[in-house]
């Protein structure tokens, strides 16, 4: 017993490989909150005065908001003055092209696996990718403005296409919404912003890549995808983050909207950095994404592989407001070490027919934490609303926790909603029936989380899937005994 | 006569400080099919487990001497790789796992270890319908995740199968006929002698003997309180059959 239960606790025993830190000259604002930093921000980017005086009311909003203490996770509330609420890679000029773009930021997404090269384009993804806060280059814009897309950095698209971003922007994440979307809402520096027109399918994966580079600085994008009536898009987002002491913030933004019959599919995978063993540093991930099935028969789709951050704060929704519409949440959060993750999903019914499906799987291993909130609300006008919910916990050794807290709150009386729970812990049965077949301990253990999320992997793009497989094996991988 | 494929020698083992092995010998050699038959509690699965080198099963003296290595050395996963195979008496259910993903990672790890080239999936296709034809086997059955919502009978002919696909050197069988119908039995034994070749080898554990009128052995022991306390040929089982345990254990019982 004691034997079995070392062998998993080494193996949990891992180190994040993606913390190395670049040397890129940054343009960084000294740290703290002020009226004054908004209007510098603002100012940095040139945004019209609409979009300052936005800024603003969420700022002066969220001086009223006290930090939410409802989460299951416990940590040292960050000192919101002492972070430095811009950075952006210093650039020379305006880039014209993907050679231009600095060469050490260039290794950086080498080392992280991406390429921002046109040769992308046979794998069908266009990136944009967001070092800190500025969007760097967007790949293929040309070939998808083609067809009517616009995919471009948020602060570009306030300059090309003001009217969209002012109708859409706080239309699903009001800036009164929460602490973490009030801030962000007043310090956003940048994001990707996305529209299919009406009838589009959009050709390829677009994709976003995240990272934190700079010391002390907080991330908060803000992402806005609107699908058109009848338009599809699915969308991926990648996250990494060096490795730091501090802990750094991130409060992110991501809002959609798909209109009637359109469709749109988010894909996260996120492992920034966790901190050490002993809980030192690591991100907090504190998101709000919500989307907005604004019309009839219209979808949204969250997946979301979650490995990574000190502790994560999220919890993906979708608003079915549009008959027949239909809302996904396919999630897999993995705590190892100090980790915490309280994130889950809300699916709430407003239309008539409106389905949604739940499927959740968390991973805790070392002494990580996991909870699973997902609060399903059927309204009045909901006829025949249906809800399937499934959540499983996966425990590797014993000091680490799974949680699920499930709210439910049904009011109109031809609903369906389904609710599915279970726990289990990796069998030393399991390690051994596989040792015994030839697979090293670490494999046989990577093979049965794998099997664990499959249904929720089987939802990824498939270059996305094998990507989670081994970030899963990476975040679960150390030394076998 | 040819080398010993395994050899045990005054081989005693337990688990959590309880002795239940108590000095084994037994010497196994290419070609041959010994059966290990014994009242419960008698050490049989232990046995099989202490071979593949199970957790937590600790070996507190004698020497396994197995294809000329010292196998006790030898992690659980290298004994697998160096073609030991142990059919077990329960398979694990390992969820949202196919079963062919499994086996080719599983044969590849061995063919690794041979320093071969890796199989790929298309490649590892092929041997794979030729050994569901040879053991008469549903293609359902790849697809499934591994023994997960199999019925008993399925369970232990996915054991015989990996055991086709894996194509050990020796395999060792803890009571795969446990749980079977008569039907199942004969195709779980069926596969047995298609697979036995003059180079390899098997151990069956068995608490009853009509598994034996299927495997026809070579060698039968009789395991009872950590020691093999009789053995001979096939027609000990039959012996078995007819009068039971008691006479063996009347003249060893404690």
């Amino acid at each position: 017993m004691s034997e079995s239960l070392n062998a998993i606790e080494q193996f949990v025993a891992s180190d994040y490989k993606y913390g190395f830190i670049t040397n890129i000259e940054s343009d960084t604002v000294p740290p703290g909150l002020s009226e004054n930093t908004i209007r510098f921000i603002s100012a940095k980017k040139h945004e019209p005065a609409w979009l300052t005086e936005w800024r603003l009311k969420a700022f002066r909003h969220w001086l009223t908001l006290a930090e939410p203490k409802w989460p299951n996770v416990t940590y040292t509330q960050p000192d919101y003055q002492a972070i430095s609420y811009y950075s952006a890679p210093k650039q020379k000029k305006t880039l014209n092209s993907l050679d231009e773009v600095d060469p050490e930021l260039r290794k950086t997404f080498d080392k992280l696996g991406i390429s921002l090269n046109e040769q992308k384009r046979l794998s069908g993804v266009a990136v944009d990718a967001v070092v800190d806060s500025v969007s760097v280059a967007t790949t293929f814009k040309g070939e998808l403005a083609k067809q009517g897309i616009i995919f471009s950095s948020f602060s570009e698209a306030v300059h090309t296409h003001p009217e969209l971003v002012q109708k859409y922007l706080g239309s699903v994440v009001p800036h009164t919404d929460n602490f973490y979307a009030a801030l962000n809402s007043a310090v956003f520096t940048d994001g990707s912003f996305c529209y299919i027109p009406k009838g589009v399918r959009c050709p390829m994966e677009l994709s976003t890549y995240f990272r934190i580079e700079a010391a002390n600085t907080g991330q908060f994008e803000r992402t806005l995808i609107v699908a058109d009536e009848g338009a599809y898009v699915s969308y991926l987002e990648g996250c990494t983050a060096p490795m730091r002491d501090e802990n750094q913030l991130h409060a992110a933004v991501v809002e959609l909207v798909a209109m009637e019959s359109a469709q749109i599919k988010y894909s996260t995978v996120q492992n920034w950095y966790p901190g050490d063993k002993e809980g030192k540093g690591g991100i907090f991930n504190f998101v709000t994404k919500r989307g907005l099935c604004k019309g009839a028969n219209s979808k949204i789709s969250w997946t979301q592989v979650e490995t990574g951050s000190a502790i994560t704060w999220k919890y993906p929704s979708c608003i079915l407001q549009g008959d027949n519409s239909q809302g996904e949440f396919y999630s897999v959060a993995l705590t190892n070490n100090c980790q915490q993750a309280d994130t889950g999903t809300k699916m709430i019914h407003i239309g008539k027919n409106t389905r949604s499906t739940i499927v959740s799987k968390g991973i805790s291993a070392g002494r990580g934490q996991n909870s699973y909130r997902g609060q399903v609300k059927i309204m009045k006008g909901a006829t025949n609303a249906r809800n399937f919910s499934q959540c499983d916990s996966l425990l590797l050794g014993d000091k680490c926790g799974a949680h699920t807290f499930p709210y439910i709150d049904v009011q109109n009386p031809t609903a369906q909603v389904e609710h599915e729970a279970s726990t289990s812990k990796i069998g030393e049965d399991q390690i051994f029936y596989l040792n015994q077949r030839g697979l090293e301990t670490q494999d046989a253990v990577n093979m049965i989380v794998n099997g664990f999320c499959k249904e929720v992997f089987r939802e990824l793009p498939m270059e996305f899937a094998v990507e989670a497989q081994k970030l899963l094996g990476v975040s679960l991988d150390g030394s076998v005994g | 006569m040819k080398q010993p494929l395994i050899e045990i020698k005054n081989l005693s083992a337990g688990i959590n400080g309880k002795q239940i092995l108590k000095g084994i010998n037994l010497t196994v050699r290419p070609g041959e099919v010994h059966a290990i038959m014994g009242p419960n509690g008698s050490g049989k699965s232990t046995l099989g487990y202490v071979l593949a080198g199970r957790k937590g099963y600790d070996v507190t003296g004698g020497s396994v001497t197995y294809d000329g290595k010292d196998l006790i050395e030898l992690a659980p996963e290298d004994r697998a790789r160096e073609g030991l195979f142990l059919a077990f008496q329960y398979p694990v259910e390992i969820p949202g796992v196919n079963n062919t993903y499994f086996l080719r990672a599983a044969y590849n790890e061995q063919r690794k270890h041979r320093k071969q080239e890796e199989v790929d999936a298309v490649d590892f296709l092929a041997i794979v319908k030729e050994k569901m034809k040879l053991l008469d086997l549903p293609d359902s059955m790849m697809k499934r995740a591994v023994n997960e919502g199999f019925s008993g009978g399925e369970k232990k002919r996915n054991e015989i199968f990996q055991m086709a696909v894996l194509d050990p050197k020796l395999a060792i069988l803890d009571e795969t006929d446990s749980g079977l119908d008569i039907d199942a039995l004969r195709i779980v034994a069926e596969g047995v002698n298609k697979l036995k070749r003059p180079d390899n080898a098997a151990i069956v554990i068995t608490h009853y003997q009509r598994l034996l009128n299927y495997i026809v052995p070579d060698f039968v022991h009789v395991l009872f309180d950590g020691r093999l306390i009789k053995s001979g040929g096939k027609e000990l089982a039959l012996e078995l059959e007819e009068k039971g345990y008691d006479w063996l254990i009347g003249k060893n019982g404690k």
